[in-house]
């Protein structure tokens, strides 16, 4: 029995390029990755930049096929989904630019509601009132008549995030909501998500560079280390296995288990 | 903690709260109905003799002329231009909405990306078929007449255009593949001008005619062709507003939220080369409009939402190529401009402020 939320079984990640006039190749990025991320929590997926989370994210979410092992959301294997009953079952905030045009706030976050759209596009009321909420849910209720393009970008990721969660998922994935965000949005934004995988029961899996945010809020971590490898615990038993410190610590600063915090060491403990 | 999240938003928020939109967009629709409306009854009542106004209203609502003379121009010459300029204003705005959202590039359109140099090189050959008697298949397809002068046309847009969604699986870049497009175009345009080479010289001096591009060669029973064939490539691009939405926030989100990225582009192919191919076919290819159309809609209604641009860009591509068709008739004179003519001088300014208005200077930005 296969717990709510994610599991990753034996995963190996990677993509295939198409090339004009030769043969495909595929490039493995990492192999053997076993995780869970349950429902009702927030995991965060930590490690060395070039480590390979978004291909793993974008694995996780369908975007991209895995080369070997399995993907399972509440039990089910993603490889057996069709991609259009996948879209009512994960969303995703992706770091691409996008430029959606003269786009409101609400228009971009009802875009949230294609898969549950018939193909004119029509909407119901109950798509109106799932977009309402998902807007109520990240605070953008205010926002909801301003042009996309007009933003800040604490509230271009806060406007992503409420199309995403518009989608009405049982997994919500992000890749880097945080980067190019003041540290107030970084911490607001990132408690939102907490909070949503709490009261929506919904399997948040984010990635960040923001480590010491992650151990503060996450209830559950993924370390995807620069030898790609992928550890899953919760963040003290991560902070205690020293992990965190062989993946990261560099020139002075060192990881203090204990605190949770990275320390810049004195400049004469320097041999 | 989530006290942070309930702080006031300024007051500014909270007026621009009561939207607009739902208004603006209900009267730039009837602005541009009453627009088609008397766009339609100059272009039925100016030409190089103008009917009196009350003749024309007469025809129009159903009446006859109290001439008999007026009766003729109006029927058989005008009214079949307007309908060909309104159908073929239609066709070429949406599939240029279409190819703006499906590449992602504020500068794509039939006529750019090659669909309409497509519909050339399938227009000369059948041309050069029947003019040289060349074999069976090339014969027969001249032998079917104006309907596979079209279905000619049709597959030549089709095929450049399909030429172009291959090579995007390889090429990623949005403004590479507009200029692998224009690179089609230049190269299809060049085939063409060697066929005519072969072609007997009346029959390429007819075809250059007709790339000038023209409202006024249709007749009644060409737009028994036309009308249905543009009806259809509207009603696949009605199939589509959906993905086309999606495909606003890019592949990526698209795919995320279900969207088959390769039946959508599919279906938009053969759409824009049905509206794309079948104007080609009577009209010759006509530029900017297609480029134009869909930023003037953007523009006017406030909005990217394909719900409401699609119908838009039919209504203002009609209206504005009934009035490009007025101007190039030059009304009370004998003189006719080249379509094409009139359509780059209304156009090329429209192109050039909507790459100033793109704040960002990305190609992009504006759509």
């Amino acid at each position: 029995m296969t717990p709510a939320g994610v599991e990753l079984r034996d995963l190996t990640i990677g993509y295939t390029r198409r090339r004009a006039f030769r043969a495909n190749t595929v490039t493995k990025i990492a192999a053997n990755l076993t995780a869970v991320a349950r429902r009702g929590e927030l995991t965060a997926l930590v490690g060395p930049n070039g480590a390979g989370k978004s291909t793993l994210l974008r694995t996780l979410c369908g975007l991209q096929p895995p080369l070997g092992g399995q993907v399972f959301v509440d039990g089910e294997d993603l490889a057996t989904v069709r991609p259009a009953d996948l879209a009512t079952r994960i969303s995703v905030v992706l770091t691409d630019r996008i430029d959606p045009g003269l786009l409101t706030v609400r228009e971009l976050v009802a875009l949230g509601r294609t898969p549950h759209l018939p193909a004119s596009a029509r909407v119901s009321p109950e798509d109106r009132a799932a977009v309402d909420w998902a807007l109520d849910a990240v605070g953008a209720t205010p926002l909801a008549s301003r042009q996309f393009g007009e933003l800040s970008d604490g509230q271009r990721q806060r406007t992503l995030a409420a199309r995403a969660l518009a989608q009405d998922p049982s997994l919500l994935v992000l890749d880097e909501p945080t980067s190019f965000l003041d540290v107030p949005s970084r911490v607001e934004l990132v408690d939102v998500l907490g909070r949503l995988a709490r009261e929506q029961n919904l399997a948040v899996v984010m990635s960040t560079h923001e480590l010491e945010l992650a151990f503060r809020v996450s209830d559950r971590m993924w370390l995807l280390d620069a030898d790609r490898t992928l550890t899953c615990d919760t963040p003290a038993a991560l902070a205690e296995s020293g992990r965190i410190g062989a993946a990261f610590d560099r020139g002075r600063m060192r990881f203090d288990p204990r605190r949770m915090v990275f320390d810049l060491e004195a400049e004469n403990n320097r041999v | 903690m989530t006290a942070v999240l309930k702080t006031p938003e300024p007051a500014v928020d909270r007026r621009l709260d009561a939207s607009p939109r739902a208004g603006r967009v209900t009267v730039v629709f009837v602005a541009l109905a009453v627009a088609v409306a008397v766009a339609t009854v100059l272009s039925v009542t100016l030409g190089s003799v103008t009917v009196p106004l009350a003749e024309t209203v007469r025809v129009l609502s159903g009446g006859s002329a109290t001439d008999t003379r007026w009766d003729m121009v109006i029927r058989d010459l005008r009214l079949p231009r307007t309908v060909t300029a309104l159908a073929v204003g239609a066709a070429l705005g949406i599939a240029g909405l279409q190819m703006q959202t499906l590449f992602r590039n504020a500068l794509a359109d039939p006529f750019i990306l090659g669909a309409s140099s497509g519909a050339s090189l399938g227009v000369a050959v059948v041309v050069v078929a029947g003019g040289g008697g060349a074999g069976g298949f090339t014969a027969g397809l001249a032998g079917l007449g104006r309907a596979g002068v079209v279905i000619a046309a049709a597959l030549g847009a089709a095929a450049v255009l399909l030429l172009i969604v291959v090579l995007a699986r390889w090429v990623k870049s949005a403004v590479t593949l507009l200029l692998i497009g224009v690179m089609l175009g230049s190269a299809t345009t060049a085939v063409v001008s060697v066929l005519l080479v072969y072609a007997d010289p009346q029959r390429s001096q007819q075809f250059l005619v007709w790339g000038l591009g023209s409202f006024t060669a249709t007749t009644w029973s060409d737009l028994r062709l036309l009308v249905p064939v543009v009806l259809g490539g509207i009603a696949v691009a009605l199939l589509t507003v959906r993905a086309l939405n999606a495909l606003l926030l890019g592949e990526g989100y698209a795919r995320s939220m279900g969207i088959d990225i390769r039946i959508v582009r599919l279906t938009t192919v053969i759409s824009a080369a049905l509206l794309a191919g079948a104007t080609t076919a009577f009209c010759g290819p006509i530029g900017f409009l297609g480029l134009i159309v869909p930023h003037l809609a953007r523009m006017a209604f406030g909005t990217s939402d394909h719900r409401v641009l699609l119908p838009g860009v039919a209504l203002l591509g009609g209206a504005l190529a009934l009035i490009c068709g007025i101007v190039s008739q030059m009304p009370g004179t004998d003189t006719v401009f080249p379509l094409n003519a009139v359509t780059a001088i209304v156009g090329a300014p429209v192109v050039i402020a909507v790459l100033i208005r793109s704040r960002r200077g990305a190609l992009g930005a504006a759509l």
